[in-house]
């Protein structure tokens, strides 16, 4: 299956990853090529195989069910969260504005 | 005394606790060897002043009579795809530059728990995506390795390319990993030093920027199997916060590695012997059957027949799961934010990510988006997971008739800075050795074998069952002892 340029817009605007008309053009032959190689997939026997959910059989574990069980990704910690923000407000992060 | 900077990980710590130097003087040197080696490109980041509290707490504690940690006085080099509390951590991408994390991954923090320092921060290609170290946002990372007779720039190999070159320069004893699909083995392979990917869920994945995480897997990179081995008990561990932490103790493999074959049986998968495979590469393969027979194993001919379906298996299933964890850079809560004059949030969002991740990393955002995709998710993505289910079944049976596989670690020795940067296929087939194991989630590690008639390092790489990083050390061991690999880049730069 090939794709064509608006569907590669599409993707990206899914991806939210902007590009401009060049760049689409570069990657319309680039992710064409990537597809067809990988849809030699399409040739091996799956009957009865179920895909594959974990490479090493486990178990998910559960903590129990404490305030702050790890005091490092719990709360309390503001500071420290938005430390790395470009453009924190007020004890929040800041965005430009969502409503009309 | 040879320079401190030839010495490992274990000649180091046990010079160290011995004093025959001190820990202090070991930085010192190392600290020297990195700031004289900025050709290299190796560090984005440089840390002398880590590497030295670290000695500096070491020769402390030895004066005070009090036990050292097994990395005691080791300066060691730390892929920045490992959030370091205070020290920039960017995965070698705009969008977190300047990111200094409020946290420390659980591998660095047991490292210095173990009592090694960090020298800095190390290149990569960006987000881990790349055989060449040529997609990193903070420039190439040249290989110390140059062909006999040409001054052209080689790849140190990838992702872990600022890892490998520091290595294989001297600049570092050791240095950490990250392995997703060969990014640890693939760059020893290139360089002449030797890097282990351990079991999947051994080292625990907390605070290592995500890539593909069913796949992505901590581990050493050294200049001997058994550096490798102390410094992955160091790395390794149960971590709570990983919820795919393998429950497990930690083996002292360095303690019980052992080159005697004996009894052993070695597989040989027929269908790596692919065509248009580098004659040399082939060479070296048989020299590795003959090392390991010496050794006492049983060689054997065993058949992994969905071999040739790893790789776009994995060209499917590492970009699914990239194109989801990459989604959290969003200019919001960390990293760069592009915000156009009078943009809404989605085109914030679309502005920040434009800017700040790199072609190959867009290009895999973008097949994992389509893959995962309302009507193409089963055609791909569901079949490649099946596929994925039949490429460890093929192992497993293996295991039937073998403790260990031997085969290349990749299908050439290094190429020039430039050659395949602009044909992605091509850069994605110096995996095809390596990625299989990935997909099973198996302990793999790649060891010098020699040089090609260019002076350049082949690898070799051993394959072993679930949780038997000790199989795999020891036939690792056994190739060391016998290739007697001592050849070392001359310095140029």
């Amino acid at each position: 299956m090939s794709v064509d340029r608006k569907t590669v817009a599409k993707i990206a605007s899914l991806a939210r990853i902007r590009m401009d008309e060049a760049e689409l053009d570069r990657m319309v032959p680039e992710f064409n090529a990537i597809l067809a190689w990988v849809e030699q997939l399409g040739e091996v026997d799956v009957t009865g195989v179920a895909p594959m959910t974990a490479v090493i059989p486990q178990a998910l574990r559960l903590r129990d069910d404490v305030v702050d069980a790890d005091p490092l990704t719990g709360g309390g910690v503001r500071d420290a969260v938005l430390a790395n923000a470009p453009a924190p407000e007020h004890g929040f992060f800041g965005v430009p504005k969502v409503i009309e | 005394m040879s320079e401190l900077t030839d010495l490992g990980v274990k000649a180091i710590r046990d010079g160290v606790a011995g004093g025959e130097f001190s820990a202090r003087e070991v930085a010192e040197a190392f600290n020297a060897a990195v700031a004289g080696a900025a050709q290299l490109n190796a560090f984005i980041v440089t840390t002398p002043e880590h590497a030295l509290a670290a000695a500096h707490a070491t020769d402390a504690a030895r004066a005070g009579g009090k036990p050292l940690g097994k990395l005691a006085g080791v300066p060691i080099g730390m892929k920045d795809l490992f959030a370091t509390r205070g020290v920039q951590t960017t995965a070698a991408s705009h969008i977190l530059e300047g990111f200094k994390p409020e946290y420390e991954s659980t591998v660095s923090q047991k490292l210095w728990d173990a009592g090694a320092g960090m020298l800095g921060k190390l290149n990569l290609d960006q987000f881990a995506m790349g055989s060449s170290n040529e997609t990193s946002y903070f420039g190439n990372v040249s290989s110390p390795w140059r062909k006999a007779g040409s001054n052209a720039a080689l790849a140190p190999g990838g992702s872990s390319g600022g890892s490998s070159a520091a290595v294989a320069a001297r600049i570092a004893p050791a240095a950490t990993g990250t392995d997703t699909g060969g990014s640890i083995r693939q760059p020893a392979a290139f360089t002449g030093i030797s890097g282990i990917k351990p079991t999947y869920g051994r080292c625990s994945r907390w605070g290592i920027v995500a890539f593909a995480s069913s796949l992505d897997q901590a581990g050493p990179m050294a200049r001997s199997v058994e550096d490798c081995a102390i410094m992955l008990e160091a790395m390794a561990g149960f971590d709570p916060k990983d919820s795919t932490s393998l429950d497990m103790a930690v083996p002292e493999w360095s303690a019980s590695l052992d080159a005697n074959l004996t009894g052993k049986r070695v597989g040989i998968p027929r269908e790596y012997r692919m065509d248009g495979t580098d004659a040399e590469i082939l060479k070296s393969w048989d020299d590795g059957i003959a090392w390991l027979k010496d050794a006492g194993a049983e060689v054997i001919d065993v058949s992994l027949p969905h071999t040739q379906y790893a790789l776009p298996a994995y060209y499917i299933i590492a970009p699914a799961e990239a194109s989801s964890n990459l989604a959290r850079y969003d200019g919001v809560r960390y990293g760069l934010r592009e915000l156009p004059q009078g943009a809404n949030l989605q085109d914030m969002y679309a502005a920040t990510r434009a800017a700040g991740f790199g072609d190959e990393v867009k290009r895999r955002i973008l097949i994992g988006t389509y893959v995962l995709s309302a009507g193409f998710y089963d055609a791909y993505y569901t079949q490649a997971q099946k596929v994925r289910a039949l490429i460890a079944r093929d192992f497993a049976e293996a295991w039937a008739q073998c403790d260990v596989l031997l085969a290349p670690t990749t299908p050439t020795a290094s190429f020039a800075l430039g050659d395949k940067v602009d044909d992605p296929l091509a850069m994605y087939l110096n995996d095809v050795f390596s990625v299989p194991a990935s997909l099973a989630g198996l302990p793999a590690m790649s060891v010098p074998a020699g040089l090609n008639g260019d002076g350049l390092p082949l690898g070799l790489q051993v394959i072993g069952r679930p949780f038997d990083e000790q199989g795999v050390l020891n036939a690792g061991l056994a190739i060391e002892q016998r290739a007697g690999f001592v050849a070392r880049p001359e310095k140029w730069w």
